[in-house]
Order: C-alpha cells, then sequence, then structure tokens
C-alpha cells in the first residue's frame, strides 16, 4: 500500500498520472510533463511536495546537535537568512542525505528526502546521544512547491483573499533564503527549479484548500517529472544521483556547502573529508550538452576528445553520466556527469563523446547549470 | 481512456501491427505505452533495408522520462521508415495509431502473425502490468 499526501483526491480530480516515488503515489505530471515544466519557467507551476520529510529538532541542546550532525554551519542562519543547505555526513565522509535547515521558535526545522527517510530518522536519532534536543517527524504538515517568475504575486493574491493581508505583505518581503513562520504556516523563499518561488509548509488538514485557492488565479499543477527536469536544467544535484554515501561531497561540487570554519567545530565526517581534500580532488560534476539526436541517461559513459580523431577506439573513458534528460527549456539533451580529471590531464577539453546504444555521439562539457530565472546561461 | 483497436495484433513488448496487405506491415507502438512513456522527445527508427528477425531490436523511443527499446514484432525486410518523427517525435503521442507509425516491413514469413496477441489479449497483459 503506497501512501498519500493530503493532496492526493485533488491529484485525482486533476487526472494526474501516479507513480510509485519512494513508497508515496505521487503525481508524474498532469497531462504533459513538458508544458508543466514551460509553466514554471514561463508563469508559476506549483508542486506537492509533501512526501518530503520534515524534522523539527527542539531543546536547549538542538544548535550544539547540528554542529555536530552537518557538514555546514547553523550559525550561518540569523537575520534575513532563515534557510541554509547543508549535507549530513558519515564518519567516511560520504553523504547521508542533503537537507534544507529552517530557523524556527526554539529550535530548528530540517527537511530532508523521502527516499532516505527511514535511515535519516535512525542516523538522527543515534547521533542525538547526549545532546539535550528532540527530534519529531511532522507528518502532520504538508508542503508546497510555488515556483516561477508570477509565483510571489499569484501567492499574494491568494494570501491576501483567503488569509491575511500581513501575510501576503510578509512574504513579499522576504529575500532569497529567507523565511517566516506565520500562524503555523511556514513560508521560505526556496526552491529546486532555479525559478524565484516559495516553499510553504503548512498544516496538512489545510493544504487541499490552499491548493484549490492557487489553481483558481492560474497557478499550474506540476508533476515530479517537471521537477526534475527543472533542477537539472539548474544544475542542482539530486541525491542518489549526484551524490550518495559512498561518493566525496568535494567530487560533487559540493565543497561550498562545508563550513570549514571555526576549524574547532567538530562535525561528523570532518576528519575524512579534510582528509580528502588535503589528498586532492581528481573529480568533479560537469555540465553536458548534447545538440545531436538522442537523450543522456544516467550511467552512460563519457569519452574525451575523439570529436578530432575518428578514430574513437583511442579516446579514453573519463566518466559517467549521474543525470540526464531533454532539456525542454534548450530543445536538446542535458545532463550532469562525474569525470576524473587525471584520466583527461589536468583539464578536460570542452568537447567529447558519449556511448548510448553502443554508439558513440558527440557532446561539449559546460559548468553544470544550464537554465536560471528563465534565462538560458551555457557560457 | 487509453485505445486499443480491434483490427490490429500487439506484442507483448506494447509494440502495434497492421496488414496493409501482400505481406507488407505497418509497426508502431500502442496508446497504452505512448501514455506509460509521456512525453516523446526522441526517435531511433531502423534503416530501409534492414533484414530484422523477431524480437530483434529494431528501434528506440525516448520520453523526457525514461528510453524504451523498439522490436520487430516478425521477421522480414524493413521497407519504409517515419522519417517524420524524427522531427515530430511528439506526433506518437497525438496518434499513435495513425501519423505515429514508425516503420513498414515485408514479412518472410506470415505464420508468425499467429504469434502475436489480440487487442483482448493485449488489453490484458497491460491489466497485469499495471497491477503490478
Amino acid at each position: 500500500m503506497l501512501l498519500r499526501t493530503s493532496l492526493y483526491s485533488a491529484h485525482q480530480k486533476l487526472a494526474a498520472k501516479l507513480v510509485d516515488f519512494g513508497g508515496w503515489e505521487m503525481p508524474l505530471h498532469y497531462g504533459s510533463q513538458i508544458a508543466e515544466h514551460h509553466s514554471v519557467r514561463r508563469q508559476c507551476g506549483m508542486f506537492d511536495v509533501s512526501h518530503m520529510t520534515i524534522v523539527d529538532v527542539l531543546g536547549s541542546g538542538a544548535r550544539a546537535y547540528l554542529h555536530y550532525l552537518l557538514a555546514n554551519d547553523v550559525d550561518k542562519l540569523s537575520g534575513d537568512r532563515q534557510a541554509l543547505y547543508s549535507l549530513m555526513l558519515n564518519e567516511a565522509g560520504g553523504v547521508i542525505d542533503d537537507l534544507m535547515i529552517y530557523m524556527i521558535d526554539k529550535g530548528f526545522r530540517l527537511v530532508v528526502n523521502c527516499a532516505t527517510r527511514v535511515k535519516d530518522l535512525a542516523w538522527m536519532e543515534a547521533q542525538a546521544g547526549s545532546f539535550d534536543v528532540t527530534v519529531t517527524e511532522r507528518d502532520d504538515m504538508a508542503m508546497l512547491a510555488i515556483q516561477g517568475p508570477e509565483a510571489i504575486a499569484k501567492v499574494q493574491t491568494v494570501l491576501r483573499r483567503h488569509r491575511s493581508e500581513h501575510d501576503s505583505l510578509m512574504i513579499a518581503q522576504l529575500p532569497r533564503f529567507g523565511a517566516v513562520v506565520l500562524d503555523q504556516w511556514h513560508y521560505a523563499r526556496t526552491g529546486y527549479t532555479g525559478e524565484d518561488g516559495l516553499e510553504v509548509m503548512l498544516p496538512a488538514s489545510q493544504a487541499e484548500a490552499f491548493w484549490w485557492q492557487l489553481h483558481e488565479v492560474g497557478v499550474a499543477p506540476a508533476g515530479l517529472g517537471a521537477r526534475d527536469t527543472l533542477r537539472l536544467e539548474a544544475g542542482l544535484n539530486l541525491y542518489g544521483h549526484e551524490m550518495d554515501e559512498q561518493t566525496s561531497p568535494l567530487e560533487a561540487n559540493l565543497a561550498w556547502t562545508i563550513a570549514w570554519q571555526p576549524e574547532d567545530r567538530n562535525f561528523v565526517g570532518r576528519a575524512a573529508v579534510t582528509k580528502a581534500r588535503e589528498r586532492g580532488v581528481h573529480k568533479k560534476l560537469v555540465g553536458v550538452l548534447m545538440t545531436e539526436r538522442g537523450v543522456l541517461r544516467a550511467q552512460q559513459s563519457i569519452y574525451c576528445g575523439g570529436i578530432e580523431s575518428p578514430d574513437t577506439e583511442t579516446s579514453t573513458e573519463i566518466g559517467i553520466v549521474t543525470s540526464g534528460s531533454f532539456s525542454p527549456t534548450l530543445g536538446y539533451s542535458v545532463g550532469l556527469a562525474r569525470v576524473d580529471l587525471s584520466e583527461a590531464g589536468s583539464s578536460i577539453s570542452d568537447a567529447g563523446e558519449v556511448e548510448i546504444r553502443g554508439k558513440r555521439k558527440a557532446v561539449r562539457f559546460v559548468a553544470a547549470g544550464f537554465v536560471r530565472n528563465g534565462q538560458i546561461t551555457i557560457d | 481512456m487509453v485505445e486499443t483497436p480491434a483490427d490490429l495484433k500487439y506484442a507483448e513488448t506494447h509494440e502495434w501491427l497492421r496488414q496493409d496487405g501482400d505481406g507488407v506491415i505497418t509497426i508502431g507502438i500502442t496508446d497504452y505505452a505512448q501514455e506509460s512513456l509521456g512525453d516523446v522527445v526522441y526517435v531511433e527508427l531502423p534503416e530501409v533495408g534492414d533484414q530484422l528477425s523477431a524480437q530483434d531490436e529494431a528501434g528506440a523511443v525516448e520520453s523526457v522520462k525514461a528510453a524504451s527499446d523498439i522490436y520487430a514484432p516478425v521477421s522480414g525486410e524493413v521497407i519504409a521508415i517515419n522519417e517524420e518523427l524524427e522531427d515530430e517525435p511528439g506526433t506518437i503521442n497525438e496518434s499513435p495509431y495513425g501519423d505515429g507509425w514508425f516503420f513498414k516491413m515485408r514479412m518472410s514469413d506470415p505464420s508468425e502473425l499467429a504469434s502475436l496477441l489480440s487487442a483482448e489479449q493485449y488489453i490484458t497483459t497491460t491489466e497485469e502490468e499495471d497491477e503490478g
């Protein structure tokens, strides 16, 4: 039996194609994944992300506990900045999960992935040890992401009509990564699409009414299919693809999420990632473009060179695609790939090949990230 | 509602087959298959002149979500391909049994048709897939 969010009947009424997503029955799309993708880039779309796991960490020891649990430093949260991205590492320096942390009254709120829920909760419980802290899953809450250039204005309209003028004014003033809790509604100016927008955590019992109010003002329902192509175009990592317990965050372009200062902050995995950094990092994530026909997919092999020389046998395998798909904005396929710089020489040239069903096709390497705020960002 | 025309034959791998006469057949993917795949963004067609045996890989269709191989439902020679799909792969979503056809073959062994499914049998297999 699959789990269902409080928006399940809304998805059914909208004729969503529902699929098993990490044990949850979630909308893949509501007719066309590509149309939903464009809605988010050009106007505004909404996603039910209630399958994500919301965890409140409260108590006098909450800050000290998170200093130990997370690779990023919760002390960066203050004033206008109320949301932070962090990794949770194991002792070997691998990634147990990636998450968002928000400041709330008397503590912190973490949002972790759905597929990793059981191991995350067990790990967080095990690390709590001697800290004066309570770790509580908030399965009484739902979560909606409203994303796109018109997202803020649309949400404001709904809040003015159905909630309060105050809420509407408050969300308009939120800076990027700002967040505010107003009478149990937790608004954050965050997202996973590369567009402006909000993520709203609210009591599950109120989620369906909010969903239909947004629908009424023209916010397009968007499924998890579009969520994946949007995050890929934005060059954002996905747990299980770009990161996992066996991969160093330094090889996933995530060194920036590790707070090395202050040096005396002891966090799980610190010794391992410090050692890895001292040894030198040979692999990195790059963006891959394929303008030829075809679609990049995870696990395809990447080769350097090759284009210049017709004898493709001589080009060297330098890595694999970690995520790939068709980019609706660009009209061709893009992907992320982890490449080994020591195989490719000190740096890779910008041209290479990918192997798809036994055939080699030309690709170009670029910085990871293709579309932001509706604009193509390829260099 | 997914359509499964009664006058076609079907393979368990979700191809349909229409007999055009003189041992010539047209092959495409079913409405159920296109619906499962979602927006199709790329097709790989066989080449005219290819000699295929039943169950040989004849091409591929990729949606935003996934890639799926297309198999020859019977043995024979490829005599035509629907090149328009290369520029308009979405035609498969709009018209899986019409303009979204994939390729035509001249059968080398028409007795192989007996091993294919009727519309009714195919519907049963898709219902089992949905429950599985």
